[in-house]
Formats: C-alpha cells, structure tokens, sequence
C-alpha cells in the first residue's frame, strides 16, 4: 500500500506548545512517526549560571507555566542538596500545600482537554470550571493564579495566614461533589470507554525501556513515584495511596489521573489542618562547592535538576530535565499501530497535548487532498459520534 | 538489594574501570569511570542491577568536559552518578541509545550544545536548535559568544 | 478598509501563536472560553486556521526556529490582520532577554497593535486588552470619517 506522509506541526489550533510531527500512514494506520521540538527552546539552562542561586528560582519557574513549581521545588533541592540541609519543618509543608495544588490544576487541565479532542466539550467546560476554583485557593495562598513564587533555597518566599487556611480548605472542598460526578461520567462512559481502551497501549516492558515516568508509566503497572520512593516533604506525614493500573492505554491514563486528583485534595487538605508552627527559611548565607541533585514528582512525571557550583553566588551548571523529555519518545511505542483519528488522543495522553496543526497536508497516490488541522479534530470528533450513535 | 549490596557489586565488577568514588550522602554516589568502559557499565546497571536511566548531564569545565550518567534505583532510594571525563579539543564517546532508548534524545541534545560526538548514535542530529544555526557553536560550552549580528539585547528604554 | 475593519470589530475571530512561551499566557487565553470568563459571548471565537483570523495573539520570547514560522503564518492571514502581544515576553522578552535562541523581541518581526503585559496577564487583562483594540480601531475609524 502507498506510503503517506502527514506533517502535524508546529502550530495548532489548541494551546500548548509548538511541536512538530511526522506521520507515516498506510492507509488510515500510523507505521512511524518522528517527532521534531525545538520551537519553545529559550536556552534556560545558560540564563541559568549568568544569575544567582537566588534569582534562578524565578526563572526556573518560567520553563513551564504549569509545572510552576514543580521545577523551582527540584532545583531548590538540588540547591540543598549542595549543602546537605534540611528545610524548617513549616516550609515543607507549605511547599507541599502549593505543589499539589498545581497537581489538581494540571490534572484537570489534562482531562478537560482530553475531553476536547474526543468530541466531549462538556467535560472540558465542566473540568476547567472546577479548575478555576483551585486557581482562586492558589491566589488566595499565593497572590497569583498560577507563577507562584514560593520557593526559593532553603524555605519558602511567604507564610500561609492561618485566617486563609480555612476558606481555602472551603474552595477545595466545593470542587470534590462535582468532580465525583465527572469521575462517574468519565469512567462510566461507555462511549468514552470505547475510544480510549485498548488504544495507545503502552507495554511494561516499553516503559522501562523508554525510562517513562509519572502517571505515563503508572498506567502501564511501573510503580514508580517521586513521592514514595524517595519522600520529600511533607508526603511522609500524611496518609495517601500511588495509583497504579496494568493496562497501559489511554483509558488507564485517563483513570489514573482522576484518582490522583482526589489523592492531592487528600494531602493538601491533611496539610493545611496539620501546618506546624515555626520558622519558614532558614536563611542560607553561601553555597559552598559541589553538586547538588533534585528530583520531585511533577504532574507528568519526575522532574530532575542537576546543579553545580564552585563556592561563588552563580551556578556554573544547571541541568534540568523536564518529564516530558522522557515521555514524548514513547510515541514510537503507542501510535505505530493506531489509526490516524487515534493519533489525536494519544498525543495527549502523556499529556503534553500536541494535537494537530493549522497545516496539515495529507497526500496520497491518487492525488493531493489538503486537510487543515482542524479536521484532524473533526476525524477524532466524528469517530466518537459514530459510536455514540451506534450505541442508541 | 542494599544499597551496600549494589555498590559493592559495582566495585567488584569494574575495579579496573573505577578511577574515584564519591559517596556524598546516603542517596546521592559518584563514581568516575574511565571513558571506554561506560557502555559495560551502563549495560550491567541497567540491564542487570534494573536500575532506571535518569538522565545524562553534560558540562564544560575549562581543562576538560564532563558527563555524568545518573542512574536511580527506586527501591532503595539510590542516585548513583557516573562521571566520564573526556578531552575537551576532541569530545568523542560511545552512544547509549543501542541499549536503552531513553538515552537517544539526551544524546542529540549534548551533541549539539556542547559538541560531543556520540559513536554509535543512530541518527545524531540537531534537536532544539534552528537549521541556520551555525556549525560548529556550542552554546553551552564556557567559551561560546553571541555569533549572530542581528540580536537585538537592549531594552530600547 | 474601513468597511473591512468595521465588519472585523463585530466578531472577531483571533488565532494563537506560542513564539516559546512558558505555556501561561497560552493557558490564561484558553481560560477566557471557558465558563468563567466565557469570551464567546462576545463574538470572539478562536479559530483554527490563520486563515480564518482576524485577530492574532502572539505570546512567548519570539524563538529563532518559531518567528520564522510566525513570519509565514503573518504573510497568510487576509488583511486587515491585527496583532495582539500578550505576556511580558511577547513584549520586551522580559527575563529572556539575554538568551542565546531569542534574538529579536516579536514587535521587531510583525507590527504589533496592543500589548497586555503580565507575567501571566489575567484573564480579565486579556479581555480588557482586546476591548482597547476594539477602541483603538474605532477610534481611527471615527478620525478617517472626520
């Protein structure tokens, strides 16, 4: 059969960034697919050692608008790790509070848009309505919707008031009844189920061999988790369960990023009740030589930072990697196999939501037919119509 | 498996290879290995030891460049860094990405910002930066410059 | 022009670029369509294609591998296109400014109409930055009929 060759990229309809995709289909079925980044490259790693330990925090938060903080909790570990020093025991729970509140923010960020792509705007608007509450509980803690600037080496920037505690607990509680009810119309659907079980399939064996991580790998039955295998703040006080499913599709994904919601609203309720009195940065004077590493569990996955200095206030090296990096090559993996309308979902269900583009060109033997990128989501949407209405 | 277990293990192995351990803290050991045998090394930690291949970080310290390998083992809680140290006039070493394809991308990104040649690599290309970026300019190493005439830094204020 | 114009301001249709953006801004104007902010009920609908745009909103540090893209995407939209930089990086690269892959800031490579600053801009910024562009484009409409 004739070889075609679907370019996706860079630029897309939905958000998210630029990313640059080529599919080989026969027919309606991916044989390969390469994948082309470089268009959100902002050399963060060399703006990195022209500024101080201090200043890099906010730009280190600035690598990802919504993985906020997981990449300024790792690389003020790595900081840490440098002086082998403990933060005050406030400051870990406060840093705990803001990190999973960027958890729930990012998990129903993922699942509204994965509603999208299958053609299912209410559960989008339904997730990002909710997402919306979380948001104000982090203004409230934080005085931004989501640059939060918490963090810095040694502690955390700002204390939680104890007058705010209680109406952010409120704010986190009012999301919990209509997010049972998404869970149910989520998990339930039959015509959900249809789309996105048994598509994408990631094996174990490839996600050891791909190195996978976060809720990508915990899909696929690997337990692997920041959070419990080598705990950093304040996840050893307070009680809360890994998700772990066997199957490895889009539909474990989906599963294993909607009970963790309801994991974070666990810790982060847990946290605000049981906040200890104290000090909240210990107040580093120097950073002597070494090398420092940190790892933290972002929403996607281990986000790991290396960094290196040599006794003055700049570092000479910062290495960040992001858990994307380790999640994006496991398409060789999950969409060879896959039909194209398949494509879409799959694309997202690592999470970094590359759909389609505003140029795609697909050409066969028989002559050019254009599509733009919008009808990449029209096939995806159709297909999910298609079995609705034989369902009825 | 102990953490004394796998170190011990590794010790024995390549005592040859072994050039300095580092045993910072009850997480984090650097062991430096010499060039030629990371691929032994790596095989045997990953394949055998079934540790995870973290990432690779690669610097540039002005007498030469550095690579570390980090490698986790989850279960015990254990980094285990390994260092390679190659001449910074001609940076050359073997590719990973035949054993682990975790590796592949990590490789090309190295490549092109500090300039190290992967041997083995099966497609060793530009992975972040534009087609008309200039061969040969590296912008992680020490010594890079701001090669491009157009580049507006000032503020305009 | 000017009927061209003027039949823009009812309901413009705006597509989005990402020059190297952290993701925020691009978050932040997904936000205004949902439910709480619902800029649909205005008119404003994001469209897929540039070729449907009328409005252009461009956020992030203006990339050396995206601007040439943005460069293209620019010549494809049917004039009148306006331009709509959100986010400190779209409009001096606030702290990327240094860096080795973000040459030139975006107003350099596309002529830009209204800038909302922020780091991310709230949605309700983003709102009321378009509401000024609607305002400035009518306002030169008025001084071209005196």
């Amino acid at each position: 059969m004739a070889r075609t060759i679907v370019p996706i990229g860079p630029y897309h309809p939905l958000q998210e960034e630029p990313e640059f995709f080529t599919l080989t289909v026969e027919g309606e079925t991916v044989v390969a697919v390469d994948v082309e980044v470089g268009y959100n490259h902002r050399g963060i790693e060399k703006l990195s050692e022209m500024k101080t330990f201090d200043q890099s925090t906010f730009v280190i938060e600035r690598i990802c608008g919504i993985c906020s903080t997981s990449h300024p909790f790792a690389y003020t570990r790595a900081v840490e790790d440098i002086i082998s020093m403990e933060v005050p025991e406030r400051a870990k729970y406060i840093r705990t509070v803001i990190a999973e509140g960027e958890r729930i923010h990012s998990h129903l960020l993922w699942l509204g848009l994965a509603g999208h792509f299958l053609g299912y705007n209410t559960v989008y608007m339904w997730a990002w309505k909710l997402r919306e509450e979380i948001l104000d509980a982090m203004e409230i803690l934080s005085g931004n919707r989501n640059n939060y600037a918490m963090f810095k080496p040694g502690g955390v920037r700002r204390d939680i008031k104890a007058d705010d505690i209680p109406v952010v607990i409120k704010k986190i509680d009012s999301i919990v009844p209509t997010m049972i009810m998404l869970k149910k119309a989520v998990i339930d659907d039959p015509v959900l189920g249809a789309r996105t079980k048994g598509v994408g399939i990631l094996s174990k064996e490839d996600s050891i061999r791909y190195s996978a991580l976060g809720p990508t790998a915990r899909a696929s039955g690997v337990a692997r988790d920041v959070r419990k295998d080598s705990s950093y703040g304040a996840y050893d006080k307070v009680e809360w369960d890994m998700i772990v499913t066997s199957n490895g599709d889009v539909f474990d994904k989906l599963v294993v990023r909607v009970l963790e919601i309801f994991e974070s609203i666990k810790i982060m309720k847990e946290c605000l009740r049981s906040l200890p009195k104290g000090e909240i940065d210990s107040k580093i004077k120097n950073i002597p030589p070494g090398e420092g590493i940190g790892c933290v569990e972002a929403p996607r996955g281990e986000c790991f930072h290396y960094v290196r200095s040599d006794g003055t206030n700049r570092p000479v090296r910062h290495k960040v990697r992001a858990p994307t990096f380790m999640n994006l090559p496991t398409y060789k993996a999950t969409v060879v196999g896959q039909t194209i309308s398949d494509a879409t979902i799959i694309f997202a269900a690592i999470d970094p939501c590359y759909c389609c583009t505003e140029r795609i060109a697909v050409r066969n033997g028989k002559g050019k037919k254009l599509y733009n990128g919008e009808d990449l989501i029209r096939l995806s949407q159709e297909k999910t119509e298609k079995i609705r209405g034989g369902l009825k | 498996m102990k953490r004394g277990d796998v170190l011990e293990n590794i010790n024995q192995r390549f005592k040859e290879e072994i050039i300095d351990v580092i045993d910072k803290s009850s997480t984090r050991v650097y062991i430096e290995i010499k060039p030629c045998s990371l691929v032994k090394v790596a095989k045997y930690v990953f394949e055998e030891l079934g540790a995870r291949f973290n990432i690779a970080s690669g610097l540039d310290v002005r007498s030469h460049m550095e690579i570390l390998y980090h490698f986790i083992f989850e279960e015990i809680n254990l980094l285990i860094s390994f260092r390679v140290k190659l001449d910074r006039a001609k940076p050359e070493i073997d590719s990973l990405t035949p054993i682990f394809e975790a590796a592949n991308w990590i490789e090309r990104e190295i490549y092109e910002m500090l300039g190290v040649k992967f041997k083995g690599h099966p497609d060793l290309r530009k992975l972040f930066l534009s087609d008309d970026w200039p061969d040969g300019v590296h912008p992680l190493r020490c010594d890079y410059k701001e090669w491009d005439r157009k580049a507006i830094r000032d503020r305009g204020v | 022009m000017s009927v061209k114009l003027k039949a823009l301001l009812k309901s413009p249709w705006v597509f989005h670029i990402s020059t190297g953006s952290c993701n925020n801004c691009d978050i932040e104007v997904l936000d205004c369509l949902t439910p709480r902010f619902d800029i649909e009920r205005f008119g404003i609908l994001l469209a897929g294609s540039i070729k449907h745009a009328d409005l252009l909103l461009v956020t992030g540090s203006g990339n050396r591998k995206s601007m040439e893209i943005v460069k293209k995407l620019y010549e494809q939209a049917p004039k009148p296109c306006l331009v709509v930089a959100i986010g400190e990086c779209a409009l001096s690269r606030g702290m990327f400014i240094h860096s080795y892959n973000c040459p030139v800031p975006v107003d350099k490579v596309i002529p830009v109409d209204v800038y909302i600053p922020g780091c991310p801009p709230k949605p309700e910024a983003i709102i009321a930055g378009l509401v000024k562009l609607i305002e400035k484009v009518k306002g030169t409409l008025k001084k071209k009929g005196k």
